[in-house]
This record gives C-alpha cells, structure tokens and sequence, in this order.
C-alpha cells in the first residue's frame, strides 16, 4: 500500500509543467499520511482521484491536476502544507484536513487567504464552523455531534433502555460525540446517571466498571482504538452485566477487526455514524461498487472507510463547484464560493446541504454490531435519520445557549432529561 | 525488619497506621459518612485491587529491567519489545493450541532465547560503555517494533483467557451490607486474582533463589562489585546470561498477562518500557523488593487516580516519580553506592 501511496504522490508531482496553463485548475489534498490515520488518509487520497477519474479529469471545462501535501494530523504541520501548496503550487483550492485539531487550524489559515477556496476532508471539530467561521471554508461533511444525534432517541425508543451510566474520552473529540449523542438522549426524556471521564491512553479501566452504578439499562461508551478494546475485554471480565451503547469510534473498523475475543462484547450495540456500510441506497452502493472497482484489493479497503468518503464528498463538491461556475475562478473565486453554498449536493451519502455557516446538514446512520458469521463481527443498518443540522434540530440561540462541548454540557435536566 | 523499626520509629509507626487502615478500609463494612463523602466501598475496593494486579503485572516486567540493570550497568531499552513480542508469540501459541497456560513455558523460551542470543550477540561487545549500550537498545527496540509491525499488523490483539479463568469470582470481603441484612460479597475478575497470585509466588521464589542458592550469591555479589567477582574466578559472562535471559523470559511472561486483561499493539512497547523507568526509579535501581514496592505504588497511584481523579490521574506516576527523586534519589529501596 504504501508503495501505491508513493507512487500516486509522486505521479502528483510529477504531471507535466506544460499543463499549468490557464485551461487547467489546480486542487490541494491536504491529508494525514502520517501518524495514526495515515492509513485512512491513504484512503483520502484514493477516493480523491476516484472522484477526479469519475468526472473524466475535467471540471468546468478544465482539466484538474491534483496536488498532494502530506500532513502527520498535528495543526502545525497542517497549517504548512496549506501554505506550501497555495504558495509555492499555486493551488486553487484545497480539499482537506483530515483530524478535528487541524481543522480548527485551518479554519484560522483560510481567514489569511481570502482569495482561495477550502473544502473540508473530513475533520469533524464542531468548532471549525461553529465559532468564528471562515467565509471560505466549507463542510460538506457533518461534525463529532452530528454523528451521535438520532442514537439516544432509537435507545429510548426501540430499546427502551431509558438510564445510562457514561464513559467516554477526556478531551475534545469525546465531549463532541458524547454532545450528540446526549442532547438526542435527553430530549427523549433519558436519564444520565453518571458521567465518566478518562484519560486517553487509559489501559485498566477496572476501577471505572466497578463504579458503575447498580441500577442502569446501559452503559454509553465514547472511546476508541486500543481503549475501547482493553475497556471490553476488562468489561467482559468483570461480568458484563448491562448493555452497551457505542459512540461513533467504539465500533469502528479498528475495534471490529482486533483479533481476539474482547470485541464480542459489543455484539448488540447500538451506535451512529456518518455512514453505514450496508447502505442499500442506490447512490452508496453505486459507489462502493466504483470504489472496488477501481482499486486492486491488496490497495483498499473492503469498502471505503469514513476517511475516504469524507475526501470523496470533498471533491465532488469541488468537481460540482467548478461545473456550476463553467471553470470560472476570477474575482477571488467568488462566483464558486456562492455554488458551494447554495446548491445541494447529491453525494453517496445522501443530500447535502449548508448553512450559514457553511456547515452541512445530512443523514446519519443508526446501526448495531452484529457477528457476520465468519467470526467476525460487521454493523448492520437499522435507521437512518436524515436532515441533521449543525444545531441538532435547535435554533441557533439555544444551541448556543447550551455551550460548548464539555464535560459538564450539555446540561441534561435542561434538555428534558434526567440527571 | 527489627533493625527498621529501632532506626525509624517513627516511620514504623507511620507505615503500620497506614496498613492498618487500609486494612480497616478493605474488612471492615464502611459507614455511611464515608460512602457519602467518597462513594462505595466497591469502587475503592475494585479500585484497590485493580492497581495491586497493575502492579503485579509492572512487577514482572520490571523485575527482569532492574536485575538486568543492577547486575550489568546496563540499561536495556529494548525491554518493552520483549514484553510485546512475549504478548504476540502468546496469542499465536495460545490461538494455536487453544492453551493459555501452555503460552507461558513457550513464550518464556522463546524470549528468553532471544534475550542470550542480545547479550551474548551485542552487549557483550559493548561491556562498559553505557552510552554506546543505551543507542544500541533504543535502535533495537525501534527495529523489533517494525518487525513487529509488519508481521502482526497494526491492529490490537487480546488473548483470551481460559474457561476456568472469565468471568467474576466472589471473594470473602464484604462489599456492602443491604438494607435488608443481606450482605454482599466482592465480585472481582478471576483472571486478575491468578495474575496477582502469580505475580506474588514468582516475587517470592526470585526472592528465594536470590538470597538462598548459589546463584544468588553470585548474582547479589555481581551486583555489588562485579570486578572483584570476576577476579575470584566466578565466569561471571554466564551469570549475565542467566540473568539476562532469566529477565527477558519475564517480560515475554508478562507480555501474556498483559494481552489478557488488557490489549496489545503497537506503541505497548514503549509505554511498558516507560513504566518500567518509573517503578525501577521509584523502587531502586536494582532491587527486587524496590521494584514490588514500586510496581505497587505506581499501580495503585494509576487506579485510584483513574477512579477518584481522572483528570489527574496521569499526573500522579509522575508527581510520585519526582519526589523520590526529589527527597529520595536512590530510590526507595535503592542503595547508595
């Protein structure tokens, strides 16, 4: 894979000087090919060239050349890939960052290039669009909250799991997800219990499952990775006595893949997302048909990771953008930035739109663990919940009314909950 | 323990105030006031034990970093690659055969070959120079990562542990008393009770073998004036190999009971080498006793600060780092030489 990587960066690099002319319009990747997500930044980078492909190397009428910048997820070394690429590669616009830091980072640095164009990868920081804004930077993917609303009223309703006891990541990806996730729960008349915080990097998690109180139907869990692992195994040990609701990275593909029988505890969970990857609508399937397509097997993943779609949303934006504006990017681009934000956009996932704030409003997907018969485990669709907005369904004003994510917001009693 | 007290009396009296409560706080049934003003006794209880397993598991695979330190002068780096090399090579035997218990004999031989083949392949070459020693083993520990990287992915691996060993397992200390008079045993992992005994029998016959048999002597005596041993005639080259593969075996051992009751991946390696750091600093360079102590004392500063203080909690190992360095150098336990 990493072969492949270098050679499509490489190829970047290389395409012929000759083609700079005016006919052509040069696009920014700005992904993380280092670091833990290099290997879903990889992915950033292939559905960017799926995309690209699809349109026949051409949009409004000419030909895109794509430039990528490798980024290691920290905002520092975000911030000056950006700056090399419109600097010294003259890019036109820039599709990306990938991790939630970098993309407060950027939306910072889109403020000093009035003149370009940024579409988010797939960062998903609420603040990004929320706080402050840049006129010029767009999301056409939804954020950390986003991704948990619709999860606490499936629980209340279909489950009729009514208390939870909450464990979720000390810092500010954790709060975000736990946000969406909460303000759905509570306005379904949902009971937190507990709120559990813990360090990232926590590896016994004993004492915290001893914590939990007696009388809960579940226990939401908003960690991910190796803690979310060493958090079921030690879970299991203890008894697994309650049921579990996972936030949207306790079942993604790096938990469901570990090897090992620790993962089994999550057989049953809920959890939400931005995608889901046995979405029968035409559109995904569509896609993912393409995406195998295109790509040798031993170069992808089974079908694309959350990092992937979120570059490939990226660039049809762009692609769409530039069509709509017939290749026009004069007067500081101007003429894009009003397409971006006021047409729809058809994408796998459904439609998108933005908001004020540049910020999209789309689906979410409800789905639970289920084992794929193999040995392993796989999610299975069970809702969908679409037109999700920036401020969870509120009016701006009470949104902001409610603060921030943090460990102590939302406010639970506030919102019609308990606890 | 007679000289202790007759030097330090009023540190005697300290410490058995000390075990003295926490004994009251693990036996006795807990009042109201107290529940109110920290939660059930439960939490503190699972807590509790939750860091003497911690520590248990820091033990063994400290225990191999201080001998080997106190022993050689020299500060192994690539420790923590032989814990999660121990911890893979245990999967694949355990997923293989369907045995946990057998992991243990394979992985200890097959991480134990590995340590000779370093110290008698490369230490050995650079007997004396510490700098040259501590680059050799960072280099080390970077090379056995990536091919560890390569070999079993990035992905995370648990062992799973065996039938008579999942699940909880009541032990004979009240956690609370009901309303109704019913009383309430302690749930706790079976799979960490075996961990503790363990790690308990393997401290108690190092500390057999160390201070009872031959072996020891040499090996105690190495670690006071290696020189004037090997002037005496002792092959102290083999002494270094026992004890050199005696260490890596340990941390390979440990690298199971850490796949068990937490996971493995890459970057294990470097937080089992930092921790290691920590309990030998805190417990003394060199001593078994030192690095129990400090095993102990990291493990449970990491759990109940997870439980009462998360916030904190990862400041605690550091806080409790710098102030034995601060007032306390040597090390808890250490000697001052």
């Amino acid at each position: 894979m990493k072969k492949a990587l270098f050679a499509s960066v490489a190829t970047c690099f290389l395409l012929p000087a000759g083609a700079m002319a005016e006919d052509t319009i040069k696009i920014g990747v700005l992904v993380a090919l280092e670091g833990v997500f290099a290997a879903g930044g990889a992915d950033g980078v292939r559905n960017v060239e799926l995309a690209v492909e699809q349109a026949g190397g051409m949009a409004g009428g000419k030909k895109i050349e794509l430039v990528v910048a490798p980024s290691d997820t920290t905002p520092d070394t975000a911030v000056r890939q950006a700056r090399k690429l419109i600097e010294q590669d003259g890019v036109d616009i820039i599709l990306g960052p990938l991790s939630g830091s970098e993309g407060i980072a950027m939306r910072d640095y889109a403020k000093t290039v009035p003149d370009k164009t940024i579409i988010n990868g797939i960062s998903g920081a609420l603040e990004t669009t929320w706080v402050d804004p840049a006129p010029n930077f767009f999301r056409f993917n939804l954020d950390g909250s986003q991704w948990g609303a619709g999860l606490g009223s499936y629980v209340v309703k279909e489950k009729g799991w009514n208390k939870v006891a909450t464990v979720a990541a000390d810092y500010s990806f954790g709060y975000t997800n736990f946000l969406g996730f909460a303000v759905d729960f509570c306005r379904s008349g949902g009971e937190i219990v507990e709120r559990f915080w813990v360090p990232l990097g926590s590896s016994d998690f004993g004492g915290v499952i001893a914590a939990m109180p007696d009388d809960i139907d579940a226990i939401y869990l908003g960690v991910g990775g190796t803690d979310a692992i060493n958090f079921l195994n030690q879970y299991e040990q203890a008894g697994a006595e309650t049921n579990l609701i996972g936030g949207t990275i306790m079942a993604d593909q790096t938990v469901l893949t570990s090897k090992g029988r620790a993962k089994d505890a999550l057989i049953g969970t809920p959890t939400s997302g931005p995608l889901a990857t046995d979405d029968p609508s035409p559109a995904w399937q569509a896609y993912v048909k393409a995406y195998q397509d295109a790509f040798p097997e031993s170069e992808r993943f089974p079908s694309p990771s959350l990092f992937g779609v979120g570059y490939y949303v990226a660039a049809l934006a762009a692609i769409q953008g530039i069509n709509e504006v017939g290749g026009d990017l004069g007067d500081g681009q101007a003429k894009l930035r009003e397409a971006l934000s006021t047409k729809p956009l058809d994408t796998p996932l459904g439609t998108v739109t933005l908001n004020e704030n540049r910020q999209a409003s789309g689906s979410v997907f409800i789905t639970e663990v289920v084992e794929d018969g193999a040995g392993g485990l796989k999610v299975e669709l069970k809702s969908r919940v679409d037109n999700v907005n920036q401020t969870l369904g509120m009016t701006p004003d009470e949104f902001r009314a409610m603060g921030l994510p943090s460990r102590d917001t939302p406010d639970c009693t506030a919102l019609g909950g308990k606890g | 323990m007679r000289g202790f007290y007759s030097r330090r009396p009023i540190w005697s009296l300290i410490i058995a105030i000390a075990v003295a409560i926490v004994l009251w706080l693990i036996f006795a049934p807990w009042p109201e006031g107290l529940v109110d003003a920290i939660g059930a006794k439960r939490i503190f209880l699972n807590a509790f034990f939750g860091g003497i397993t911690l520590g248990a598991l820091y033990f063994l695979v400290a225990s191999g970093f201080t001998l080997i330190f106190g022993l050689m002068r020299n500060v192994n780096l690539a420790h923590g690659s032989l814990y999660l090399l121990g911890g893979y090579v245990g999967y694949e035997v355990s997923d293989a055969t369907g045995s946990w218990v057998l992991a243990f004999p394979v992985v200890f031989i097959v991480v134990a070959a590995l340590g000779l083949i370093l110290q008698n392949q490369v230490f050995r070459r650079m007997e004396g120079e510490e700098l040259r020693q501590t680059m050799v083993t960072i280099g080390l520990s970077v090379v056995i990562a990536d091919i560890m990287l390569w070999i079993w992915g990035g992905q995370s691996y648990t062992i799973l542990s065996p039938e008579w060993l999942s699940g909880p397992t009541v032990l004979p200390i009240i956690s609370s008393i009901k309303s109704s008079g019913d009383v309430v045993y302690l749930k706790y992992p079976a799979v960490r009770i075996a961990i503790l005994v363990a790690a308990i029998a393997i401290g108690i016959a190092m500390w057999l073998v160390l201070n009872k048999s031959r072996l020891g002597m040499l090996i105690r005596a190495g670690v006071d004036d290696r020189e004037m041993l090997a002037a005496s005639g002792v092959r102290i080259q083999y002494v270094f190999l026992a004890v050199f593969a005696f260490g890596a075996g340990l941390a390979g051992m440990a690298g199971i009971v850490g796949g068990t009751f937490q996971s493995l991946s890459p970057g294990e390696d470097t937080r089992f080498l930092l921790a290691s750091l920590v309990v030998v600093i805190v417990g003394g360079m060199g001593s078994i006793p030192g690095a129990a102590i400090g095993a102990l004392v990291i493990g449970l500063s990491e759990q109940i600060g997870l439980v009462y203080a998360p916030t904190y909690s990862v400041v605690f190992t550091f806080l409790i780092m710098a102030a034995v360095l601060a007032f306390r150098p040597q090390g808890l336990l250490g000697s001052t030489r």
